[in-house]
Formats: C-alpha cells, structure tokens, sequence
C-alpha cells in the first residue's frame, strides 16, 4: 500500500469512527451512572432526523443543531423520568425509544418532505466543511508522511475533531472532577451516595442530560457531515456497534475510543477488501468483517481476552431506603 | 432485592392499569396520526376494516399474528427464567436458515410427509442453538445475556448474508435469495386445507403455521405452569436465591428457558420461509423479533394474553398495510410507531400511573368502607 491509500484508509477510518465515538461517549456517561442505555440506536435516529428537517427548512446550521440538541435533551429526560423516576426496566425503554425512533422518523419525514421519508438535501451552508483546507497542500509536499497527515488528518470537519476533544473531556469530567466521582459511585454503589448525603436521583438525571446532549452530536454528524440529507434507518446499527464499543472499552471514555477507532478501521477496510484475495488466507468476506466488531465483542464479554466489567449497580433503579 | 411496590388491587394491576396504559399509546399515536394531517377516527375505522372487513383481511391479519405469537412466546419464556432475549431476530433468521437448509437438500427426493416434520425441527433446533450460545456464556461466564443476544442478531445477518451472496444464491438469478423450494417443502395453505374440506376461502399468506401457532401456545403454558421444568424455570426467574436454595440448578435453567425461547423464535422461519416465500430471504424477519417484545409486554407473559395480543398486532400490520394503499401519503411506518409507544408506555412506564391510581383508590376506599356499614 502506498502513502495515498494508507492516507485515505486513516480518513475513512476516522469518518466512520466519528459517530461511534460520539455515541459510545453518550453511553459511558450514562452507564457509569448506572442506567443502561440501549436507545442510542434510536435517540442518534430522532437527532438526526430533526438535523435534516429543522436544517432543511431554516438553511440554518446553528438552528439545525439546537434542533439536535433539544429532541436528544428530551429523550434522555423521558428516559431519566420513566427509569430513574418511576424506575422502569431500562432495557424495554431502550427497545421503546429504538422502535419509535424507528417508525416515527419515516412516517414525519413521508408527511412533511414526500420523498419517501428523505429530507430534501441539505445546502453546503449548513453543512460542515473540512476544517483545514488550506494547510493541506502545503504538508502533502513532505515525504512520506505528507499525504498520509495530509489526506488521513487534515481534510475532516470540525466534529470530528470535537470528538477526541469530547474523549478528553469525558474523561476529565469522570475521573477528575468531584462530579464525576460521585456520578461512577452512582453507578457502583448508590447506597453510600445517599448516605454521603448526595442524591443519586439527580446525579443519574444530570448524566442523562449529558448523555443526551452528546448523543445528539452524533446524530447530527449523520446528516451534516456522512450524508447530505436525513435518509431513513440511516443509523443503521450504529448505536449498538456504538454499545459495542462502549463495552468493549470496558466502559472507559479512552478505551471505548480505542474500540470505536477498531470498529471504524474494520469498517474501512471492509470495503477496500471486497473482491480482493489477501496472500495467506485468501478472499475474506465481507460480512466476516462486518461481524468481526460484535464476535470481538461477546468474546471479550465472556471473558476470554480480558474482563469487561459493567458498572456494579447497572440496570437496578435505586430504591432510597427509609 | 426490591419486590414491587405498587400495592394496588388485583383489578387495577392486572385489568385498569395495562388498559390505561394502552390507551395513553393508542392517544399519542392519535395525535401523531392528526400532526400528518389525517383524521384518525377515520384512520382508526379503515384500520379495523382492512384487518377484520373480509375473509382475506381476516386471514393476513392471522398470517401476521402467527409470526408475533412465536416471537412473542420466545420473549415470555425467556422472561420467567428471568432473562431477556433481544435475540428473537437473529434466532427467527437462523430458523429460517435451518428450514431452508432442509429443504434445499432433501426436499427434491423426498415426500412432503417427511420433509415438512423436517424442516419444522431443523427451525427450532436452529434458533435453539442460536440463543443457547448467549445462554451458555451467561450461565458459565456471567455475560450478559441482553447484550450478547443483540451482538448475536447482528451476528446472524451478516452469517445469512454471507451464506445467500456466496453459497445458495442461484446463479444468474440478481436477487439475493436462494432458488425456489421443490413442491414438497411447502407448507399448506390455509385456503388449500380449506379446499380440502370443501369451503372456498381466499388465497392468503395464512398457512398451516397457525396451527403450530395453537399448539405452541398450549405447549408453553402446560410446560410453565403444570410441569416440574416449568416450575423450576420461573422459579429462577421469580427467586433466584430461594430457587439455589431450593436445590434447583440455576445455570441449567438458564440454558433451558434461553433454548425453549431460542426454539419459539425459530419457528418464525417455518411460517415465513415453508409457509410463504419458498425459498431463503434476506431480511423475511423484519422486526418480528422486537416487534414479539410488545407483545410479551402487552399480553403479560401468559400464552392467552400473547395470543390475544399477537391477534392486535397482527390486525394492526394488515390494517397498516391496507392504510398505505387506501390514504395517500400515510406509511405503513406509522404501526411500527405505534408499537414502539406501547412498548414504552406498557412496557418502561408500566407502573408511571400507579402512584395515581393508588391515591385514587385510598381515597375512594373509605367511602366504600363507610357504605359498606351502613348496608351491613
């Protein structure tokens, strides 16, 4: 492979990871508070639907984004009030949220652009644009690794940027900051939480909140960045290989990185092997490729490579005793 | 360990609560169905036309419920072991897998008599091995079922995929799918059974599926509720601890109420593959699986409530199809929304209303109690 096809698998890569990366971070925030969040299929859906319809009829990119911001706020609060309120089963509001999501983007997008659940293409002004534009040409007149820094980390917007910042930040926020001790501890140990005197009910809505706000980033990067206009089912599976990762991760912002930066290159790669024969194995399928993130996945579940442990008190709504 | 909470009487818990929460579903649904621009009271009456108007709506409507009464008993067996299977979906393409795989190679040489028997087992047996994988990983490793039964979904499409692309695509044909059964892998009719018998009836989906159906539904309850395993399973599910302490193995349980649940979806293929296509699809599930969670939910877990539930969704499948071709510009995707609220509502916000209702009671208690004294 020559420094041009390598510079472009590291862009794909990255491309395909962006999103991934967002959601998976929208996942640890909220399971390290303990509240399983299987919906990230759908709240990404919801997201980026608003993204397409609310950017498609204003022309206007912050609007467009508020839009995001505002439907993925108020799942993540539908899903702190059924599950951490009234302590609903988090994996059937999950199912809930994905299903609706589902069915509920088809049939607005049907009613209000009649084109088959399409929105209208978004114009360039709303989309995001490549943030370094004019420093590629310079770098790419370097040997070797000019085209490879040049076509693999230059040439992308910002949010894909924003991402690894996010990573950071998340980070940050769990493992540095006295929120973030308490908000894991909520997900350990409820109990001593309250006893310390913090209400867990609040900690686990907060994360949510930033489980949402995130989450509608991702969304949005479908529709501003992937694609140029919302497409039905566009998700496609994404907020589960998101999940994927997530556990993969080993519910860490930075290992759930590295996972969602695996599952991208595979994605990458995928579709640069298709009809091709590698030397010592011959055709790989592509859909052993496409499977490979979640085979990973359920292998390092059972604890064959590694162990993969959720946060102790996950899934259990915290019952304050009296 | 927290029991639930909710201290209503039996006729709120099991009859106003879930018919509340139904309704508050059915209502959004409403307002979605008038924000598109239609009326729903006319929505609504065409809907019921199109699922019980004639034989042949009658019969679709039953073909769909077919499919939701597997999915749905796999979720609810599942559910008294204590487990939730997401994995209908992928268990479903791999019982199709398992029928066709029967049928392409015996179905040539064979009578019907013994390849439709055939290929029935071969649909349970897959989709049984398709969840006992994820049952043996949470029994003996501790992974989370949930999880390894969605990756295992995703898992079975890329496998029926790769199989349909590069192994029983027939040559030269550009669909994706597998050439067409030989005569003795078809499943009945119930129009050709009806035939048989002399009454004319429309020509339908609807196939002898119905049947296995019934007997599923009877099976499941006479195996949970009268039966030692049954026992054992929800015992399990109920008390884990009381049910180890009771000498019950927990980790068998956990393989037997993920495989009897593995072997329910699976007969998703027999009904959509034997029974309808002839020959292996891509994606003949098409959220069966997920779709077998609300119904669960709505019937309660109890054969009788999935089958009257499975009849609902179904009705509402070919009354939704029957809409999309009747009102220009409304989709079929508003059923999958409307599935999608009853589970959040009957399902994640089953016990929202509770609290309310249970004020309510205590404040209409004491007057009934008064009442009652003054009669007695």
């Amino acid at each position: 492979m020559d420094e041009i096809a390598l510079g472009s698998l590291l862009a794909s890569t990255l491309r395909v990871a962006t999103p991934l990366i967002l959601c998976a971070m929208a996942g640890v925030l909220a399971e390290r508070s303990g509240v399983i969040d299987l919906g990230l299929e759908g709240k990404m859906l919801l997201c980026a639907f608003a993204t397409g319809a609310v950017g498609a009829l204003t022309g206007s990119l912050p609007l467009a984004l508020a839009s995001a911001l505002a439907v993925g706020l108020a799942l993540s609060m539908l899903h702190a009030y059924a599950c951490v309120s009234h302590r609903g089963d988090q994996v059937v509001l999950g199912v809930a949220i994905t299903m609706t999501a589902a069915g509920l983007t088809v049939v607005l997008g049907i009613a209000w652009f009649k084109m088959g659940g399409q929105t209208p293409a978004l114009p360039d002004s709303v989309r995001l644009s490549p943030l370094f534009n004019g420093a590629a040409p310079a770098l790419s007149a370097l040997p070797f690794i000019g085209p490879l820094l040049a076509l693999g980390l230059l040439g992308h917007n910002a949010l894909v940027y924003l991402s690894f910042v996010l990573v950071f930040a998340v980070w940050w926020l769990l493992f540095r900051t006295r929120f973030g001790l308490r908000l894991r501890a909520a997900g350990e140990n409820p109990a001593m939480v309250d006893a310390a005197g913090v209400s867990v009910l609040t900690l686990r809505y907060q994360a949510l909140a930033l489980n949402g706000a995130v989450c509608s980033l991702a969304g949005a990067y479908l529709v501003l960045a992937q694609n140029p206009s919302f497409v039905p089912h566009m998700t496609a599976g994404r907020g589960y290989m998101a999940l994927a990762a997530m556990i993969f991760g080993k519910w860490h912002p930075v290992g759930a990185l590295w996972a969602c930066l695996l599952f991208g290159f595979l994605d990458a790669l995928s579709i640069r092997l298709q009809g091709l024969s590698l030397p010592v194995v011959g055709a790989v399928p592509v859909q052993a490729i496409q499977a490979l993130p979640y085979v990973l996945t359920v292998v390092l579940l059972a604890g064959f490579i590694g162990r993969a442990r959720a946060p102790k008190a996950l899934g259990t709504p915290y019952v304050k005793e009296r | 360990m927290s029991v639930a909470s909710n201290a209503l009487p039996r006729w709120m818990d099991l009859g106003l609560l879930p018919a509340l929460n139904l309704a508050i579903a059915l209502a959004v649904c409403g307002v979605v169905v008038k924000i598109v621009g239609h009326d729903p009271a006319q929505v609504l009456a065409l809907l019921v036309k199109g699922a019980f108007g004639s034989r042949a709506g009658i019969s679709y409507t039953l073909y769909y419920a077919t499919t939701f009464v597997f999915t749905g008993l796999a979720v609810a067996v599942a559910f008294h072991g204590g487990l939730f299977n997401i994995g209908g979906e992928g268990q479903a393409m791999m019982g199709g897998l398992g029928t066709a795989l029967v049928a392409l190679s015996l179905a040539d040489h064979l009578p019907a008599a013994i390849v439709l028997p055939l290929m029935v087992l071969a649909a349970m047996l897959f989709g049984m091995l398709w969840a006992a994988v994820p049952a043996a990983l949470q029994a003996y490793r501790g992974s989370h079922v949930v999880i390894t039964t969605i990756m295992f979904n995703f898992i079975a499409s890329a496998l029926l995929s790769y199989l349909l692309v590069n192994v029983l695509k027939e040559p030269g044909n550009m669909t994706v799918e597998s050439r067409r059964f030989a005569d003795s892998a078809r499943l009945p009719g119930v129009h050709d059974a009806l035939a048989w018998l002399g009454v004319e009836w429309p020509r339908t989906p609807l196939n002898l599926s119905v049947l296995l159906a019934v007997a599923a539904s009877v099976a499941v309850w006479a195996l949970l509720w009268h039966s030692r395993p049954g026992y054992s399973m929800r015992a399990v599910g109920f008390a884990p601890e009381a049910a180890l302490y009771a000498g019950i193995r927990p980790k068998r349980q956990v393989m037997l109420a993920m495989a009897l649940s593995g072997a329910l979806a699976g007969l998703v293929g027999v009904n959509e593959i034997a029974g309808v296509h002839q020959r292996l699809l891509l994606d003949f599930v098409v959220g069966a699986g997920f779709a077998g969670i609300a119904v669960s939910l709505i019937g309660r877990s109890h054969p009788v409530g999935i089958v009257l539930a499975a009849v609902l969704f179904g009705a509402l499948y070919q009354g939704g199809a029957e809409l999309a071709f009747e009102i220009p510009g409304f989709s079929r995707d508003m059923v999958f929304t409307l599935q999608g609220l009853i589970v959040l509502f009957s399902g994640a916000m089953a016990q929202v209303l509770a609290p309310a209702l249970q004020r309510l009671h205590h404040a209409l208690r004491p007057a009934a109690a008064t009442q009652g004294a003054a009669h007695g």
